[in-house]
Formats: C-alpha cells, structure tokens, sequence
C-alpha cells in the first residue's frame, strides 16, 4: 500500500478541529521542515493513521477514529497554523 | 439521491447526485461517501468532486475489483438510489480564477477527475488563464472525458501519454511521465506557472519531482496522491 498525502485526512481534521485544514502549516517538530498539511505522507493501513513529515520521516500525527470518536497525537508537530486565522 | 449514472469507460463511472443540502464546493475539493451494509458494517471512501462548482454536484469513479465500495458505486448504483455524503473537504489542492496560471494540470488514471472540475470552472468563469493538461492514461480505452476536453476552446492544450499500449498511428506521447516528457508538455518555469498533479503516488512523485527539477518553486507544485490505484 503507497503512501497518500495530507489531503486524504481532511475529513478526519474537520472532526478533531471542526474546520478545514488540509491547507494549514506544520512544523515538523524534529527537522522544523515546515508545509502545508496537504504536503505530509500518510500511511492508512496502520492501526489508525500515521501522518509522516516528508523530509525527515519523523511521526508527526497519529490519528485513530474508533466508534465515532477521533484521537489525535500531535506530540511530533512544532506547530499548525490555520490560514486565514486572526492572529 | 443519484441523479445519473454514466459510463466513462468500460470500469469508470460519472454519477451525478442531488443532495438535499450541499454547501457549494470549490474546483479541485473532494468528498466522502458512506456506504452502510444491513448488518450496520460502515465502509467509507473519499472521491473528487468532477463537477465545477455552480453545476450539479458529480463524482467519478473507477470500479477497483478488489475495492469495497467502487465496485457499488460503479457497478450497482442507479439513479434513484440514495447515498451518504460527507463534504466538501480540503482547501489546499483547490484554484480559484483569482489564483490565476498559466496552469500546468498533470493528471495519472482517474487523477484526471479534480483537474476535469479545475478545468470546468475555468470555462464556466470565463477565465482566460492558458492551461496545458499532461493526461497519462495505461491505454487509450482507459482515458476518460476524452470527448469534453475537446469541447474547451482558446488556451487549452491537452496531451496524452499512453503507458501500455497505444492505438495503430498514435501521435501521442508514449511511456510513464519523465523529465524529458515533462520539459516538452508543461509550461516552461520562466512563464511562472501553477501546477496541480494528481493521480497514484509513484505518478505524484515522479511528476512533480520533474516539475521542481525545471525550475518550478515547490510552492508552486500543488499534489494530490490516492495511493496505488484507484480511489479518488
């Protein structure tokens, strides 16, 4: 099973941040590689999804969705940023 | 509820839906499509969104035999039939007239579908943004809207390679996308074009690796990749 990219876990972010963010930045928290989120590797077929930052290949998200509930690790993130948020 | 479902090809469908509220997308979004079986096992999908936005709201998808949900979505589904939808989704692989080109559209397989909704919305704006659509497809039965692009008059140029087997006197472009393939059918650097490429991740890589190597900045290079076959 390839790899996809950031923009197969929209759905999934909606759920955790209630709004688009496929288009945010991220910070890669061990290379500070910064993209948008559209840009990182995602992995599927993991028990849950591993979301990987595509310079370094550091974890960066692990997303698990089980009986409608989502969880999210982000501890391998510097930062995100939305777009068009009020600083 | 399916509005349509209409034959691409031999495997790929375009069903047109109806939804009873549908929040407008974007050119280049997707959606989500839940299928729920009686026993109340959920299988859930994501596809790009074919159509522009202003126009009925379509789907296109490749029946993948061994999939779970296209082979229903393409192979059983009528018009009449009901369907779960979830989106729009993503903000990052979408172009708005304003975001302007020229556009280099590089498109593997059924990739094809966000860029088809790009290039309907660009037509549907008025928009004179030039376009040169690279379309690698395995053999020419398997390319779809192959009758649309030829309808988009003025600034568009469509090209097509054929992978696996090409027609008798084929004029077209042969062989899996390369650097020399791509310095001849996108846009030079120089012309500061924006490019969108979907398709399977090996076809993402390899384009859009390409694409930096002729000087495209990566910012520049918007990718979509649905894995090794099929999905959206």
């Amino acid at each position: 099973m390839d790899a996809v990219d950031g923009n197969a876990i929209g759905s999934l972010l909606i759920d955790v941040f209630g709004t688009e963010m496929t288009a945010a930045g991220s910070t890669c928290a061990s290379c500070g590689a910064r993209r948008p989120v559209a840009e990182l590797v995602v992995y599927q077929r993991a028990p849950g999804t591993v979301v990987r930052c595509r310079t370094c290949g550091s974890v960066v998200m692990v997303l698990v969705r089980r009986a409608g509930i989502v969880s999210i690790d982000v501890s391998g993130l510097a930062s995100l940023s939305q777009p068009g948020a009020i600083a | 509820m399916v509005a349509s479902v209409n034959w691409e090809t031999a495997s790929v469908a375009t069903i047109e839906l109806d939804p009873p509220e549908w929040p407008g997308h974007l050119a280049g979004q997707h959606l989500d499509v839940r299928l729920t079986a009686e026993d109340g096992y959920t299988a859930e999908r994501s596809y790009s969104i074919a159509s522009a936005p202003g126009e009925r709201l379509a789907i296109t998808v490749e029946r993948l035999e061994d999939g779970e949900v296209s082979p229903y979505l393409a192979g059983e589904l009528r018009a009449g039939d009901e369907l779960e939808l979830r989106g729009p989704i993503g903000g990052y692989f979408v172009w708005e007239p304003g975001d302007g080109g020229p556009l280099t559209l590089l498109a593997g397989g059924s990739g094809v579908v966000p860029l088809r909704s790009i290039l309907r919305h660009r037509l549907g704006t008025g928009s004179d943004v030039p376009v040169r659509l690279l379309y690698s497809s395995r053999t020419w039965e398997d390319v779809i809207y192959r009758d649309e692009f030829s309808e988009h008059r003025g600034g568009l140029w469509v090209s097509y390679t054929l992978t696996r087997s090409q027609p008798a006197g084929w004029t077209g472009y042969t062989g899996r996308v390369n650097p020399d393939l791509l310095a001849q059918a996108a846009w030079p650097a120089a012309a500061h074009p924006l490019a969108y490429i979907c398709g399977p991740t090996s076809f993402v890589e390899t384009a859009a690796a390409g694409l930096v190597g002729l000087g495209y900045p990566p910012e520049r290079v918007k990718t979509e990749r649905f894995g090794a076959t099929g999905g959206r």
